[in-house]
């Protein structure tokens, strides 16, 4: 297959971007999109230019490093997947492929397709965890949790912090991801002492990180990997509400 | 140098608790003032992390990835194992020990071995109350699930995220120690070499990916958790990033490593597809419990899947090895798939695989119920091959996986240099020849957070006087000075080959002679060529951009030169072992029917290698089993 590759190309967060091409020849249906990129590299290095800089680590879907923005759809033109999962029989000969990094002030440019997306980071330690200190634990059966109330923690726990539902967001909102991590631990006992302050914690640090409110357009479902339901944003709103209440 | 395991006295049950009683203590006020530095942030790093800050030590943690929760532990797919009997199938601590010594093929320390299975029942009990959803009964107990190489059902998971979600646990925890200032972290910054001071591990230094500098840290003690280092063989089933760069500079500096040859070959991967390729894909063993092996039983046989009739099908891993069938252990699994493959029965179009069937247990137990087990990875192999596996049977291959090797570290996890400590999959001592599934995860926990934190006390109780030295200290100053100087040789080169191409080369060549199958001659070969490729790369490699920017081809270049080096230690170690054991099958010893022979008169111990100028010298570590005769491990 011959690809035309449009890539955003920036040196560093201060300095203006711009989209470069780069027709690309012989790649093969069965590369998946980040080979295709490897590919371009390599070919890169041997003209003597530099290469293109875009995250990736585990190749197996499932790390959440590898978000890149292609043809205007957080990565690429499938609901539910990674891009290092997205493969080049999903375009066809000849095309041309926009690709771009996450879009969102939150996550900064550091350079090519590389975005900063520690405030994610930074909502986390806001909250996110069961505070019990290791070697203090009591025998795990003493604690039964019905298999359904599990299997609704363990939905929403899915979430491996992409940050395609950001990118994707009309509003830049990272109300999926505080919802996920909330819903996981609010929703199971060991997570009920700390739920009020987590829950105003760790929004309150979303709305300090500058990302956009949630207006219910859906599309971070949509994109989502693990295809986090939307219902845990109303869910977390409801439990903010009481929070704010109770808390 | 006589290496000192420091197993404690007393038998075996009582060895930990006895250690326990007798290591010292530091007083809480004293904590504070000493530093100690992780590098690496999956389960070990971070469980390490944060307990060290939470009995309040001064803690920097360090990972190359934007962020601790991206560390390889994430992908770990099929469980975690537990001695808790909870299935009432008669398991215990002891045969759990007993199933891991003899799974790693006797090649592993009695004491360590024992240790994990003892301290995998509190395991759960701490991921479960840190809120890790595990699968559960409809009455809200626990469920388990078996693996290969045993006959109980032990296995605790989270649908196919196991991996994440004991790694969410342990990042949330550590991200809890940022939050209280306990714990420095430092993203995308990775450890160049080790700083030793008077013969102590005294500190590192440290890339910073995003703008290239170099930087100094200085510590009292310095624990590497830094993960495996099969990407050796470029095609593997690890993260890209994965690399063994922290511990090559570590053995350079001085630390031992052992049994460097011995690298899981995981059989339930997705076939290599084509030479661009890049990484090669897992699927969770956990697959092999309900999934049946098979293969045509006619050669070449192109006709799809599904119209080969039942009595056409060779369930060989069933015929050959009954009593365990389908959970035969890891390398028994690989090494008959690759029987079949090179035997002229693979499937697939490159013939290279052999299928995975699920059609058996959708008839036994329903779709809704494989469903439950395994749905996500049956939806994420759709998303990579396009094939509907409820609907044809899945296909496979071995892939390199688990470097059961790495560096020698004693009872108290601490390497050949004081002050320096291996946790998790870079150091050697748990899983001897061979790992068995879900006891990776397992590894990498307990060491992080209930072993290192108690042992690492005992050193630096010693040290009350001792300071953190200046990281203006000639050490740290040299050290830097190599590391710029390294980066400017390879900058300099400026040759007409990619990093990737020495890459490709390295891994077709330890793929070829020293995986799932080696022997003299072809490991004479493979060192004379990988000592080639060193001097290919020095002469040969190109690397563009400079060092003090986001230079992803530069990072790359410095793993793969290390990687080199570090082969021809795998294929010495494989060459010198003259015996097959476990993931260590060398061709001149087996049986007429194929199966390893272990030479047990010779070969009892561990090797150890010590750095020697570019060559390596060979230490040995008797291993001495008081507890278990080794026997021949048959799983027939």
């Amino acid at each position: 297959m011959n690809i035309i590759f449009k890539i955003w190309r920036q040196n560093g967060p201060t300095e203006k971007g711009e989209l470069k091409e780069y027709l690309i020849e012989g790649l093969t249906e069965d590369m998946s999109f980040l080979e295709a990129l490897d590919y371009l590299n390599e070919a890169l290095v041997l003209k003597g230019e530099k290469v293109i800089a875009y995250e990736y680590d585990c190749r197996e879907g499932i790390c959440g490093q590898c978000g890149i923005f292609i043809n205007g759809r957080a990565h690429g033109p499938h609901d539910h997947m990674t891009t290092c999962q997205l493969h080049m029989r999903s375009f066809k000969d000849g095309e041309t492929i926009v690709v771009e990094p996450w879009r969102a002030a939150s996550f900064p440019i550091i350079k090519d397709l590389i975005v900063d997306r520690s405030a994610f980071d930074r909502i986390i330690e806001k909250g996110a965890y069961i505070s019990a200190r290791t070697g203090t634990a009591p025998e795990a059966n003493a604690l039964p949790i019905p298999k359904l109330v599990a299997d609704k923690a363990m939905d929403a726990a899915a979430c491996i912090g992409c940050g395609a539902c950001v990118a994707t967001c009309k509003n830049s909102s990272a109300a999926l991801f505080t919802a996920a991590k909330i819903n996981h631990l609010n929703s199971l006992p060991q997570g009920k002492a700390e739920q009020h302050q987590r829950v105003q914690h760790m929004t309150a640090q979303m709305e300090a990180e500058g990302f956009g409110s949630c207006t219910f357009t859906g599309a971070c479902e949509v994109e989502c990997p693990e295809a986090i339901s939307i219902a845990n944003i109303a869910e977390m709103n409801a439990r903010k509400l009481k929070a704010n209440l109770l808390g | 140098m006589k290496l000192n395991s420091k197993v404690p006295e007393g038998p075996l049950e009582d060895k930990w608790r006895n250690y326990q009683l007798k290591s010292r203590l530091i007083n809480p006020a004293n904590r504070k003032k000493l530093k100690v530095i992780v590098v690496g942030s999956g389960l070990s790093g971070a469980g390490a992390a944060s307990t060290l800050a939470e009995l309040g030590y001064d803690v920097q943690c360090f990972c190359y990835q934007d962020s601790a929760r991206r560390a390889h532990s994430v992908a770990a797919q099929g469980g975690i194992n537990a001695a808790k009997n909870y299935q009432h199938d008669g398991d215990s601590i002891y045969r759990m020990f007993y199933d891991t010594l003899k799974g790693g093929d006797f090649r592993s320390r009695e004491a360590n071995t024992y240790r994990l299975a003892e301290l995998s029942a509190p395991l759960i009990d701490h991921f479960v109350q840190q809120g890790v959803p595990f699968a559960r009964e409809y009455g809200g107990t626990l469920v388990n699930r078996s693996f290969g190489g045993v006959q109980v059902q032990r296995t605790f998971y989270a649908r196919g995220q196991t991996g994440q979600q004991l790694l969410m646990a342990a990042y949330s925890q550590l991200y809890k120690m940022i939050h209280a200032k306990k714990v420095q972290m430092f993203t995308r910054c990775e450890m160049l070499d080790l700083v030793v001071i008077d013969g102590q591990a005294k500190g590192i230094i440290a890339r910073d990916l995003t703008n290239g500098n170099l930087r100094r840290f200085a510590a009292d003690a310095v624990v590497l958790a830094t993960g495996g280092y099969s990407r050796v063989f470029r095609l593997s089933t690890l993260a890209i990033g994965c690399n063994g760069s922290a511990i090559w500079k570590a053995h350079k500096k001085g630390a031992f490593f052992a049994a460097p040859s011995f690298t899981q070959i995981h059989p339930t991967a997705l076939p290599q597809s084509s030479d661009s390729q890049s990484k090669l894909t897992l699927m969770s063993e956990s697959l092999r419990n309900d999934g049946r092996i098979w293969v045509p039983k006619r050669q070449g046989d192109t006709r799809e899947a599904n119209k080969i009739p039942e009595s056409e099908r060779d369930y060989y891993l069933e015929r050959r090895y009954p009593s365990f069938g389908n959970l035969a252990p890891r390398d028994i699994a690989s090494r008959a798939a690759k029987e079949r493959i090179d035997a002229g029965y693979g499937v697939g179009r490159l013939k290279n695989a052999v299928y995975l069937d699920f059609k058996h247990a959708i008839e036994q137990f329903g779709l809704d119920t494989i469903n439950d087990r395994y749905g996500n990875l049956f939806k994420m192999y759709q998303k990579i091959t396009g094939i509907d596996a409820y609907k044809e049977p899945m296909m496979i291959s071995p892939a390199a996986h688990f470097s059961m090797g790495g560096l020698w570290v004693d009872y108290e996890l601490m390497t050949t240099i004081p002050g320096l400590y291996a946790i998790g999959e870079c150091n050697f001592s748990d899983h001897g020849a061979n790992r068995l599934g879900a006891n990776s995860l397992l590894q990498a926990s307990v060491d992080g957070y209930f072993i290192l934190p108690n042992t690492i006390n005992n050193y630096l109780a010693g040290k009350p006087n001792a300071q953190v030295p200046s990281v203006e200290a000639p050490a740290f100053v040299i050290a830097e000075e190599r590391v710029q100087a390294h980066i400017d040789r390879i900058l300099k080169v400026n040759g007409n080959k990619t990093v990737d191409h020495f890459h490709r080369e390295l891994g077709k060549t330890m793929w070829q002679e020293c995986a799932m199958s080696r022997n003299k001659s072809g490991l004479v070969e493979a060192i004379a060529k990988i000592r080639q490729l060193e001097t290919a790369f020095w002469k040969d490699v190109r690397v563009t951009g400079h060092d003090k920017e986001v230079n992803t081809e530069l990072e790359k270049a410095l793993r793969v030169i290390d990687f080199i080096e570090l082969a021809a230690l795998m294929c010495t170690d494989a060459l010198q072992r003259e015996e097959s054991c476990g993931a260590h099958f060398r061709e001149e010893y087996q049986t007429k029917e194929g199966e390893a022979v272990r030479v047990d008169e010779t070969f009892l111990y561990v090797s150890a290698w010590e750095y020697n100028q570019g060559d390596f010298k060979l230490h040995k570590e008797p291993l001495h089993f008081e507890f278990v005769q080794p026997t021949v491990r048959s799983y027939k």
